[in-house]
């Protein structure tokens, strides 16, 4: 369809001066700029792999899995990373924490494979702000390379070598609360119109006041 | 300086000696053709160097530092990824044509070469009498003409390269190739006609020779500035330097003409390209600034041994300051839009060329003094700024609101504005 010309605003070039008509001061008033660079140049360029630059505090790179203060993974398994994913590069296998084992009595669920895909990762951070107890968590590391295709799909041992890794780095402390799976599990009074996702009987959040929130 | 003479030409007689009697008459056009092409080579990539250190400078930015000392090898590891690089030929090309423009593009630049004087040529100067002629091809009457001619064939090799590529934006690129090339032949030509009739003769040599007999203000820049102007912009626009670069334009038309080339056929396009510059600052720095004349150090007179390379060392200064002039309008100026390259060449440069013949061609006829031609180019270029303050008709280059008829109703808000 074409354009009514009741919507066309005509705009007027300003008319010229006469020496910018004859056009030779402004590329004189040009030269004069990039020249003044040239003599007086101040570098900004950073000298990459011997000078690493300064990340911001808020920069997404590569992702971790926390550590509780066990030393275990401190992820649930609630999935709720690989749903918020909008890339869909995060695929995790859950496993019931077994029963009978003193190391897991507080848990219920924990993750038997968690692998995320760093290829497909578009580093938007929406895993970390889903994540209920802050297990996963974006590092400042950003040089990530690999060999292969295969290389670029971290493992759980991977991710929680990556927190050994950073974790005493200075710029990405353990920024949770020690010893709690986090400010998530303090709600009591959350109501929900039911649990999202179907629960075993025998699952702690099954028998709370409010289902599918855990109270200790 | 004398031992340096003596050495040279003692070398360089033992080694004509040492060749068969036939051969003799091509030693010393062999030896110039040998010099000029391998230091044109070496120049051009150490032009590239230095343009993208200039680019890096003007933007605040270090430029290519890592291989060698300061980034000095860059170009050797440039050479090395072209010549070594895959070399695709698209299989939706024209393989004939698409091998042939490379090779058109760089052979005609380089003929091009063989009339500019790189050094001072000596007088009455014959085939075989052993006298280095500083100039490939001596005694063409016909230099400026034989330098347009060729230079206008240099663009063959982007119409076949873009023809032959069979793809869009190769054929667009070299469809504008084509009419900017015609549009600037135009301006490029008549610009030098009026130093033709200035200087009365059309031989760069000659040209060179009658500035630098007349000293520092026999220069034709004193009588020609004007020309000299339209020259310098429209020997740019036939190189396709930026800001005139409309047929490769890498934001338009990723490339343009050479879109489909890689490795070296790409690279030789490009060494075509810088030995265009190269040889539009040596014809700047020759008919316009006096060539290798500079008072006191190289005049005509001056015969001191040696003097052939101040004079050399002289016409290579001033043709570096040109280069480097047009490398920073590469990065100062932006881009001209196709209408506006048209309009500059069409209804600027055009007219004022013809103007300034004219003038040259009164002042001859009735010989008034030759320095009225400064005043007198001042004055049109001042005139032409004058015209194009003027929004009014016939100047008028931007477009205006349709005027409103009456019983076409609707247009009355657009007046508005």
């Amino acid at each position: 369809m074409a354009i009514n010309a009741k919507d066309v605003e005509w705009v007027e070039e300003t008319p010229m001066n006469f020496w910018e008509a004859t056009y030779l001061p402004a590329v004189f008033d040009g030269l004069l700029t990039t020249g003044a660079h040239v003599a007086n140049n101040r570098t900004v360029t950073e000298q990459y792999p011997e000078q690493q630059p300064k990340l911001p505090t808020h920069y997404r790179g590569v992702h971790r899995l926390n550590r509780d203060d066990k030393g275990r993974v401190k992820c649930v398994a609630c999935m709720m990373c690989a749903t918020a994913c909008p890339a869909h590069c995060i695929e995790i296998v859950a496993q019931d924490a077994p029963k009978d084992d003193p190391h897991w009595a507080d848990r219920d669920k924990f993750p038997k494979s968690f692998v995320i895909d760093e290829l497909k990762c578009i580093y938007c951070g929406m895993c970390e702000e889903a994540c209920p107890v802050d297990s996963i968590e974006l590092t400042h590391i950003y040089d990530l390379v690999g060999l292969t295709r295969q290389e670029m799909m971290f493992d759980k041992e991977k991710l929680l070598s990556v927190f050994d890794q950073t974790k005493d780095s200075g710029i990405d402390p353990i920024r949770t609360h020690k010893g709690k799976l986090g400010h998530a599990s303090d709600f009591t009074d959350l109501h929900t119109l039911g649990p999202a996702t179907t629960v075993r009987a025998d699952d702690r959040s099954a028998k709370a006041v409010s289902s599918g929130v855990i109270s200790n | 300086m004398q031992f340096i003479n003596d050495f040279l030409s003692g070398q360089w007689n033992w080694i004509v000696g040492m060749l068969p009697e036939a051969a003799k008459p091509y030693a010393m056009p062999g030896l110039v053709i040998f010099i000029v092409l391998n230091v044109t080579l070496g120049a051009c990539s150490y032009l590239i160097l230095l343009e993208r250190k200039l680019s890096a400078w003007m933007q605040d930015r270090l430029g290519p530092n890592r291989v060698g000392p300061m980034g000095l090898l860059q170009p050797v590891a440039d050479m090395l990824k072209l010549l070594l690089k895959e070399d695709v030929i698209p299989g939706h090309v024209n393989k004939f044509l698409f091998v042939l423009a490379p090779g058109i593009s760089v052979f005609t630049t380089f003929l091009a070469f063989a009339v500019v004087p790189f050094g001072p040529v000596p007088k009455g100067l014959t085939a075989g009498d052993g006298q280095f002629p500083f100039i490939i091809a001596p005694g063409i009457d016909l230099g400026v003409v034989f330098i347009f001619a060729i230079g206008s064939l240099a663009v063959y090799g982007i119409i076949l390269g873009g023809w032959a590529s069979n793809n869009k934006y190769s054929a667009l690129g070299c469809l504008r190739a084509s009419a900017q090339v015609v549009s600037y032949e135009i301006p490029l030509g008549m610009s030098v006609v009026g130093l033709a009739l200035l200087c009365g003769t059309m031989s760069i040599e000659k040209i060179l020779l009658f500035q630098a007999e007349r000293g520092i203000y026999g220069w034709n820049i004193w009588y020609q500035p004007l020309a000299c102007v339209i020259f310098f912009i429209a020997a740019m626009a036939e190189a396709q330097r930026l800001p005139f670069d409309l047929a490769e334009c890498e934001q338009e038309l990723i490339g343009g003409w050479h879109t489909e080339y890689s490795a070296m056929k790409w690279g030789l396009f490009f060494l075509a390209e810088y030995t265009h510059v190269i040889t539009i600052s040596f014809l700047t720095s020759i008919l316009f600034f006096g060539g290798w004349h500079l008072p006191f150090i190289a005049e005509t007179t001056s015969n001191y041994s040696g003097v052939w390379m101040v004079k050399v060392g002289v016409l290579l200064a001033k043709v570096s300051v040109f280069i480097v002039v047009i490398q920073m309008l590469r990065w100062t100026i932006p881009r001209f839009r196709f209408d506006q390259l048209m309009s500059l060449a069409w209804l600027c440069l055009i007219p004022l060329a013809m103007v300034n013949i004219v003038m040259v061609m009164v002042v001859k006829q009735f010989e008034l003094n030759e320095w009225w031609l400064l005043p007198g180019s001042a004055a049109i270029f001042l005139a032409a700024g004058l015209m194009g303050t003027q929004s009014t008709k016939p100047f008028a280059r931007r477009v205006a609101a349709p005027i409103e008829t009456p019983g076409h109703g609707g247009h009355g808000h657009a007046h508005a504005h």
